[in-house]
């Protein structure tokens, strides 16, 4: 990195910020009704088992129980669950794209859920940034238009654009890219320019929704790896949401684990492995010990041999 | 047979209506009358003021420009030259005019009533029946609402093509604007956009190929109307083809029938192209 991006990161590390919690979660539910006569559009509930719950007949359906969280500046925090667990809702609630039925959101100090309309967008375009698990690129626009779209949707200056979206693909590692369009790049490449555009907004608080899950393996891991690197030279707070638990254990700081809308565990990685709260996080992490049982073996094996080794010559 | 004391008609109480509603509202109709008349006649003398070659230079130029096809491009721009060989010139140009009119209309209602209509829901539920209606309905029947207001000649003319094709750029509009991907939606939404910012940056232009193509078929509606409306006193190629029905002249007819169908092949092939231009790039 060269010096004045060392710069920028200082100017905008958020540590230092406030005193308090970087995202605070309190009491939060949401509960999908039936509206009279209407039926529920699946464009409203990202889950597909709770659509088929309401046309059960099903009145209402609960897709978060009584969720609190606390997340602190400059961690990457983890939930994990299973598909249909209320992790998606959970992060999409934190910009208000799905509306809590009850509860509270503070994140910077500000009550999100209380907010109206205008300062609703102004905060979307100032304190927040999300990647998708499925991109959300526009098709019509290049790479670099890509990238600059949320600092046109908050009415930067063309210039100051252009160059803030430049160095942000730089550190993606998209240079020279930025002509192409969307469709003429992998699903690597596409989830980079996700990246980037997040990036270039400057805020604070990244959300990030099983950004990589749609990768194969080998350029998963690739992008967890810089991501973990720029998160090193940002120091964002980065809110993360997985199923993959080997991805949990590698980015998070701390995790939380949700089960059926509801949060079972909340702890650092090493915690949850070591002292599963219930039997669901047990099987959860099951393989992951089974792992590290094996890895001592393999060690312990290995030792062996060497001292073998040593012994013959 | 039917009962003859089962008979009961409203031909009379439609008539006294209609001549209450001329009556009181005659100045409304004489001034949209006459705006639409002068209009349509601006329309047409801008349309005869242009050369004939002209047309035939823009219309290879248009193709070419859209297409990169040499073969196509010369075909297209062939067949008007067609309609003058056949000495129906004039009539082409009466015919382009009614339809240019009609159709710009019918985008200035229509367009807008699309975007309403994907934004609204009560709008949807009110437009969609009325425009299954309008669909459904024999193209003859429109012709009598726009005589009986309007009388006989060319606005008539243009207000039924008007109605007539105004339910395909309405529906496409709004299918374009509902086809939009949900993920591409939410992330502008996540990044900050208004509600106007998501259509304008996001919707519309993602729409766009379903516009253009509505706003084709509106203008192919038009065209088979244009013809239809020469029954209630339009100038242009459907009197052509309406006197050689009258007179049995099967040669006229053809000539009269064949250009049309160029007149219709020519503004599909370039409103198509158009709306090629305007889909998401692929590289």
């Amino acid at each position: 990195m060269d010096a004045p991006q060392q710069q920028d990161v200082a100017a905008a590390a958020p540590v230092a910020e406030t005193g308090a919690e970087a995202i605070l979660i309190r009491d939060l539910w949401k509960v999908y009704t039936r509206k009279k006569g209407m039926s529920v559009s699946s464009s409203d509930i990202e889950n597909d088992e709770l659509v088929e719950e309401l046309d059960k007949g099903e009145d209402a359906v609960v897709a978060m129980k009584n969720v609190s969280l606390e997340i602190n500046w400059g961690e990457t925090f983890i939930i994990m669950g299973l598909s249909g667990s209320g992790k998606s809702t959970l992060i999409r609630c934190l910009l208000r794209l799905v509306e809590p039925t009850s509860g509270d959101i503070i994140i910077n100090g500000e009550n999100v859920t209380a907010m109206n309309k205008r300062q609703l967008v102004n905060f979307r375009r100032e304190k927040i940034a999300m990647v998708f698990q499925h991109y959300g690129l526009l098709p019509h626009r290049t790479v670099l238009q890509n990238v600059t779209f949320g600092l046109k949707l908050r009415g930067d200056e063309k210039e100051s654009r252009k160059e803030k979206a430049m160095d942000s693909l730089d550190k993606v590692g998209l240079k020279g890219w930025e002509k192409y369009y969307p469709a003429a790049l992998s699903g690597g490449m596409r989830q980079r320019v996700g990246i980037a555009r997040a990036l270039v907004m400057d805020a604070p608080i990244l959300l990030m929704d099983e950004p990589f899950s749609g990768l194969d393996p080998l350029i998963r891991r690739e992008l967890q790896d810089e991501m973990i690197h720029l998160q090193k030279v940002m120091n964002k707070t980065i809110f993360f949401v997985t199923h993959d638990l080997s991805e949990a254990l590698r980015m998070g700081d701390r995790m939380a684990i949700m089960k059926k809308g509801e949060i079972v565990q909340v702890g650092s990685p090493d915690e949850v492995i070591a002292n599963p709260a219930d039997e669901y996080v047990a099987r959860f992490v099951q393989d992951e010990r089974e792992h590290m049982r094996r890895a001592e073996e393999v060690l312990a094996w290995d030792m062996a041999g060497k001292e073998g080794a040593a012994h013959v010559s | 047979m039917f009962p003859e004391f089962l008979q009961y008609h409203v031909a009379g109480a439609v008539n006294r209506f209609i001549d209450d509603l001329i009556a009181s509202y005659a100045s409304v109709f004489d001034s949209i009358s006459d705006g639409i008349l002068s209009f349509l006649l601006g329309v047409n003398s801008v349309l005869t003021f242009i050369p004939w070659w002209a047309y035939i230079i823009a219309v290879f130029l248009l193709s070419w420009y859209s297409s990169k096809k040499l073969i196509g491009s010369v075909v297209l721009a062939a067949l008007p030259f067609l309609i003058g060989m056949f000495g129906l010139w004039a009539m082409a140009l009466e015919s382009l005019s009614v339809i240019i009119t009609a159709v710009l209309l019918a985008l200035a209602i229509g367009l807008p009533l699309g975007v309403l209509m994907a934004e609204l829901r009560p709008v949807a539920a009110i437009l969609r029946p009325i425009l299954d209606g309008m669909q459904t309905m024999p193209s003859f029947v429109y012709l009598i609402p726009a005589m009986m207001l309007f009388g006989l000649g060319k606005v008539p003319a243009v207000l039924a093509t008007l109605i007539y094709a105004l339910p395909p750029v309405i529906r496409l509009t709004a299918l374009g604007l509902n086809q939009v991907p949900k993920a591409v939606e939410e992330a502008a939404l996540a990044y900050g956009a208004t509600r106007w910012q998501l259509l304008k940056e996001v919707r519309l232009p993602l729409a766009m190929p379903s516009i253009l193509a509505g706003v084709n078929q509106t203008t192919m509606m038009a065209l088979a109307m244009v013809v239809i409306s020469s029954m209630i006193g339009a100038r242009g190629l459907g009197q052509e083809v309406l006197l050689s029905i009258n007179r049995i002249d099967v040669g006229r007819g053809f000539e009269a029938g064949m250009s049309v169908v160029f007149l219709a092949i020519v503004i599909d092939r370039l409103t198509q192209n158009m709306a090629k231009r305007w889909e998401p790039p692929k590289r």
